[in-house]
């Protein structure tokens, strides 16, 4: 087999159904090869559609898929040498365990004894062998995504596709099954694709996170990166964790502008360099939720260069590991500090309170 | 224990209401005057005999029955098939449109807007020895001589049926196919099946309930008719049920009680081969 095989490069990839609308609008994107990768987005964005014109279940309109190096523009699935695991599964009802798992080598004409062995060592693999003669009606959510993902795995593609694979799984099995996904993808060496509307699961598998919206790319890269310097507001907001702040620009001074809304203005925000912008400019700012710094507002509060907004409580979430704390620092949108555990109960806040939203220069960072 | 009891028998009483005096108790009147005697004017004498059992079961005319009407239901049931199944799943997998779909069907249904007498009588025009068939055969030249075996005949007794039946092999097949997740086909495509595998390995094994169930209407309507034989066939064929038609015209009724409960054990032995085949129990609740 090449080196490579399962790089996709996704050239100026167009959809559309009814000719007005492009469902899928101009994707350009590239996956290296054994790379695991995320499409998220919300229902409708079209992340979805991509998966099916790289399966070959679909035919774009305008564009080109270029899989290893071939355009497979036309192919059948088995010629580009794809898998696709289904949304639901889509498992054979009639069929067992071993015989869905077989089916596409039953379709390619191997003997009985020969599909069954190579079957029994992927259900190995996947630790079903207890379940070979199964009804998949008779199988728990998670056994299912095992057999759904034997059965696509095992004709060795070069890359393997996944529609919402863990959608139909409830909340603790997911976290669970997350990891047999990666699992098998670092066994298996080849490329994955997945397509989720959740950004927990993208940003805890992927390699890559291709952020979408309205058919169009609005970011990728590594989860890091998508989820700690998002580009714009819509990732920014997709992603979560994030404070956004928009505003017109009052005025521009050094290191720090001050912005204002239609219901308050004043707001003066200290930046960690200087950016490009110029008074009268509409801007997003973004700042991590975990980077925002709650202080009573009685308190001795020194100016060390941070930014400091008056704000009170108007909710409190604990989450475990951190509390949630909802402000109205800004009228009309969310803001939210994320406080450690540990930090929120040495003086724990009361919704009412009035306090200091604070963070230092250098944490706000202005959106596209 | 007691309960929940009562509880199940109250479910089940609604058809037992109606199996009860509609079913099981004409089933069993049959079942008893076949043992009884004729006085030779209807009337029944309560001594029990086999000799009717006996009768039936030893006539070579039984036997001879049995086969034209054995060869009519599989014929019948053959073709109701071979159109059936296409029809439901064009319906399913090719008509996009529900709107259009419910159109179609009712389109098969057509054929019922109107008494079963009424279709017969309309194939006269169509298959008789002037009919338009045989007119136009000739008129291009197919043939010299008008074609009798058209009408009054074998074939015309499994056209009418045919044409009669198709319908109950379109809808069971329909709502078993209608049951398909279309994903399933899109997995087996996605995994290298052809069209063919495709229906091989995925339609016709997951629509078996539906032909089961089509097979059991086609084949048990076809066994328990006479009516269409004899007005198709032109008094040339005689069924099962036709023969002890007869008797009953002639007062015999526990001859033709000992032929009914012959054709239901027949019957019943059809059906249970068919649900040895097909699980349709298990394949419904699946």
């Amino acid at each position: 087999m090449r080196a490579g095989a399962g790089d996709i490069e996704l050239a100026g990839l167009c959809k559309s159904y009814d000719g007005v609308t492009n469902v899928v609008d101009g994707v350009n994107l590239k996956i290296p090869d054994g790379a695991y990768c995320c499409f998220l987005g919300p229902s409708g964005c079209g992340k979805t559609t991509i998966l099916r014109m790289i399966a070959g279940h679909e035919e774009p309109t305008a564009g080109e898929i270029v899989i290893g190096g071939e355009n497979v523009a036309g192919m059948a699935p088995v010629e580009r040498r794809t898998a696709m695991m289904f949304q639901s599964y889509a498992l054979f009802p009639h069929l067992t365990v071993r015989d869905n798992i077989a089916f596409a080598l039953r379709v390619r004409g191997q003997s009985k004894a020969e599909r069954y062995k190579v079957a029994d060592l992927m259900m190995e693999r996947v630790r079903l062998t207890e379940l070979a003669d199964r009804l998949p009606g008779n199988l728990s959510g998670g056994q299912q995504q095992r057999v759904a993902l034997a059965r696509a795995a095992i004709t060795e593609p070069r890359v393997l596709l996944l529609d919402e694979p863990l959608s139909a799984l409830d909340e603790q099995l997911r976290v669970q099954m997350r990891q047999e996904l990666r699992r098998m993808q670092r066994e298996l060496g080849i490329t994955f694709i997945h397509v989720t509307h959740t950004q927990l699961e993208a940003i805890a598998l992927a390699d890559i996170v291709v952020v979408m919206e309205k058919g169009k790319i609005k970011q990728t890269g590594p989860a890091r990166d998508v989820y700690a310097y998002p580009h714009d507001r819509y990732v920014a907001e997709f992603l979560g964790g994030q404070n956004v702040l928009s505003g017109k620009v009052e005025k521009v001074g050094d290191r720090f502008v001050v912005l204002s809304q239609p219901s308050r203005s004043g707001i003066q925000v200290r930046l960690g360099a200087q950016v490009r912008v110029a008074v009268g400019d509409r801007i997003d700012l973004a700042v991590r939720r975990d980077d925002i710094e709650l202080v009573r507002a009685d308190a001795d509060n020194p100016d060390d260069g941070a930014t400091a907004l008056p704000s009170r409580v108007t909710a409190i979430e604990y989450q475990g590991s951190f509390v949630k704390v909802m402000l109205d620092t800004v009228p009309d949108e969310d803001f939210v500090a994320y406080v450690p555990e540990r930090t929120f109960f040495r003086d724990p806040f009361n919704v009412g309170d009035v306090l200091l939203a604070k963070w230092s220069a250098g944490r706000a960072r202005v959106l596209a | 224990m007691q309960r929940p009891n009562l509880s199940a028998w109250l479910y089940v009483t609604p058809l037992m209401l109606v199996l009860v005096p509609f079913f099981l108790l004409p089933t069993l009147v049959v079942l008893v005057a076949s043992f009884f005697e004729t006085d030779g004017f209807g009337g029944l004498l309560p001594t029990l005999t086999l000799s009717n059992h006996v009768d039936v079961l030893t006539s070579a005319q039984t036997f001879l029955l049995y086969v034209t009407t054995l060869k009519f239901a599989i014929l019948t049931w053959l073709f109701t098939l071979i159109i059936g199944f296409p029809v439901a799943y064009f319906l399913v997998f090719h008509v996009r449109s529900q709107l259009l779909a419910i159109g179609l069907f009712l389109i098969c249904t057509i054929p019922f807007w109107t008494s079963n007498i009424i279709r017969m009588i309309s194939w006269i025009p169509l298959l008789g020895k002037e009919g338009l068939v045989n007119s136009t055969l000739l008129g291009i030249g197919v043939i010299r001589e008008p074609l009798e075996v058209l009408l009054y005949s074998g074939l015309a007794v499994v056209i009418a049926y045919v044409h009669q039946l198709t319908i109950f092999m379109v809808v069971p097949i329909f709502n078993s196919l209608a049951r398909i997740d279309k994903r399933v086909v899109e997995a087996a495509l996605d995994a290298g099946a052809s069209r063919l595998d495709v229906m091989r390995y995925i339609i016709i094994p997951m629509s078996k309930s539906g032909i089961a169930l089509g097979s059991t209407f086609v084949i048990s309507i076809v066994m328990g008719d006479f009516f269409v034989v004899k007005v198709m066939s032109g008094g040339g064929s005689a069924s099962v049920v036709s023969a002890f038609y007869e008797n009953v015209g002639v007062l015999q009724y526990p001859a033709a009680a000992a032929s009914a409960v012959l054709l239901t054990l027949v019957l019943i032995a059809m059906i249970a081969l068919i649900l040895r085949v097909v699980d349709i129990r298990r394949e419904i609740t699946q």
